[in-house]
């Protein structure tokens, strides 16, 4: 009898142990990554002067490492991208969740899903194929490997990480409110933009900023279709002519340079630099979000 | 005179719950009106029959004729916004909406196209009077509606459809998570809004019910068992379920 209760207790003590390890290492993780990243890209900022950095010109063979055109072309495609992305995954959203049937709504939340799975290299085949011969033709292009190209297909991929995290937001909402909103001579309209849609509003930013993550921080799909061109272009026309992101260069010349010279050193920078990117717009949502959380704990209390 | 009168209304929900079996009642004007019954006997399903609110949900059948003023408001070409404007609907768990205290009672009418501040601000102050919450909120019209109590809540709800000038009012269980205190105001203020509407109210417990009907009506399992004028249904049930029930020998 006492023997059963001691080894109960040893099993007890042995997963609450295991389950805080495993919690603490992902933190552990996450800041190795961190020291890796800073001890690897740091030492350029000793070894290349500021004004080459932020110079408009990337070049790195001849010893030009100007960020800008790679920022500026981040900056181009992402935020075409979230354009394209947030209304059509709020309008998906708000479709399966408040105006498809059931039936419909069982077929389209799990293959929007699916949808979200699917490996960024076929849709970046898609873009080669399709999407930019047709951008060529449709706007009498030079090229169809252009930012636009980039953030239609960027676009495409967080669509369905929009779409899901802002549906089960939207499902959320307790009923009560709809009816609430209804039983008031609200249509079906009124009430998902008045009420339904404010009511969701936490969830519904965390898929926009997630989306804009996800566009953000791809690669390959992007790295195919905008046309591996690091020039920094002001206005309009940026969005039609080849670009160049920032994970898109440093996938492509990791390969490619010694380890431990100035050009690693900037790659690792640009690196530090997509980090604090993703950072900020981590931390920006969260303190919405949070905002949020505390004017109504203030209320309730 | 009959405000809405009910003949032979069958439901059925599509995954086969709840159902109303050949319910036929009629429902005065100016008088309160109670539904009675265990839960699952049908009370929510009728309720929400007469807004027209079921027409979200998975309604497979509806027969029959319900008549407001002599019209029926089954019938597809019924405008179920305008409808909705004449009867009003409060819930069981107060559902503030997510604006101010003004801003949840003024959604409605805004909705409806009202736009002059004067009428807003006289249907704001007369909607909080007759829900007996005028004196509690008057200082602070503009704080978030959710910082009220949950008895305020509820009145804020029934306030919120007295704003639109219903002409008819349906209270699903409405002081269900109330004090005695909040409770009996708003029994006290229902008492009063008879005069002017017609109220049809599912009471959270048989002596609400006792308290406040005018009428009487007995559900179980969704058939209307037996309508009763008064208190004659508590004092003297003709059915020997009815008074099972009101005796608290089952549900």
């Amino acid at each position: 009898m006492r023997n059963k209760a001691t080894s109960l207790s040893w099993i007890e003590f042995l997963i609450t142990r295991l389950v805080k390890a495993s919690g603490y290492s992902a933190i552990v993780f996450v800041g190795l990554i961190f020291f890796f990243l800073m001890g690897e890209g740091l030492p350029a900022l000793a070894e290349t002067s500021l004004s080459s950095l932020l110079s408009t010109r990337w070049y790195p063979i001849e010893g030009y490492y100007g960020l800008l055109p790679l920022i500026g072309g981040s900056l181009v495609v992402t935020l075409g991208a979230t354009l394209v992305a947030v209304p059509v995954g709020i309008g998906t959203a708000v479709f399966i969740s408040e105006i498809a049937p059931r039936w419909l709504r069982e077929i389209l939340k799990p293959l929007v899903e699916v949808l979200g799975g699917f490996p960024s290299v076929v849709l970046g085949f898609l873009g080669v194929l399709v999407l930019s011969p047709f951008l060529r033709e449709f706007l009498g292009l030079p090229t169809g490997l252009t930012a636009l190209a980039g953030s239609l297909l960027l676009g495409g991929i967080a669509i369905p990480t929009v779409v899901s995290v802002a549906e089960d937001a939207l499902d959320a909402v307790p009923r009560s409110y709809r009816d609430a909103a209804l039983a008031l001579g609200a249509t079906q309209w009124q009430t998902i933009w008045r009420v339904t849609l404010p009511a969701a509003r936490s969830g519904v930013l965390t898929a926009v900023m997630l989306g804009v993550g996800r566009a953000i921080g791809e690669t390959m799909a992007v790295m195919m279709v905008t046309g591996n061109a690091p020039v920094l272009r002001l206005g309009l026309e940026a969005l039609f002519m080849p670009t160049r992101t920032m994970t898109a260069t440093i996938a492509a010349e990791m390969g490619e340079v010694a380890n431990g010279s100035e050009h690693y050193h900037v790659l690792f920078l640009i690196g530090i630099a997509l980090f604090l990117i993703s950072l900020a717009i981590n931390v920006t949502a969260s303190a919405l979000v949070f905002r949020q959380h505390k004017r109504s704990e203030r209320i309730l209390s | 005179m009959n405000k809405i009168v009910i003949e032979n209304l069958t439901l059925h929900y599509s995954d086969g719950t709840e159902s109303l079996k050949n319910i036929s009642l009629n429902i005065a004007a100016n008088a309160i009106t109670v539904l009675l019954g265990p839960a699952g006997g049908g009370k929510s399903s009728l309720l929400r029959v007469l807004n027209r609110l079921n027409d979200l949900a998975d309604v497979e059948e509806v027969s029959g004729r319900v008549l407001l003023d002599e019209v029926d408001i089954l019938d597809p070409k019924t405008d179920v916004i305008a409808l909705r404007r004449r009867v009003g609907m409060v819930f069981a768990r107060p559902v503030v909406l997510p604006f101010s205290i003004r801003g949840n009672l003024t959604y409605g009418l805004e909705l409806a196209g009202e736009r002059d501040p004067v009428v807003l601000e006289e249907a704001v102050e007369r909607s909080l009077q007759q829900a007996a919450l005028w004196d509690e909120v008057k200082d602070r019209l503009n704080d978030p509606a959710v910082a009220l109590s949950g008895g305020q809540q509820q009145r804020l709800c029934l306030a919120r459809s007295l704003v639109l000038k219903p002409e008819v009012i349906l209270l699903d269980e409405p002081t269900s998570g109330l004090d005695p205190i909040s409770t009996g105001k708003v029994e006290t203020s229902l008492e009063e809004l008879k005069k002017q509407y017609t109220i049809v109210l599912v009471p959270h417990s048989i002596q609400q019910a006792a308290r406040t009907a005018d009428y009487a009506a007995f559900f179980l399992q969704g058939e209307l068992i037996e309508f009763a004028v008064g208190k004659d249904l508590f004092v003297k049930p003709r059915d020997k379920r009815t008074q099972d029930y009101i005796e608290g020998r089952f549900g």
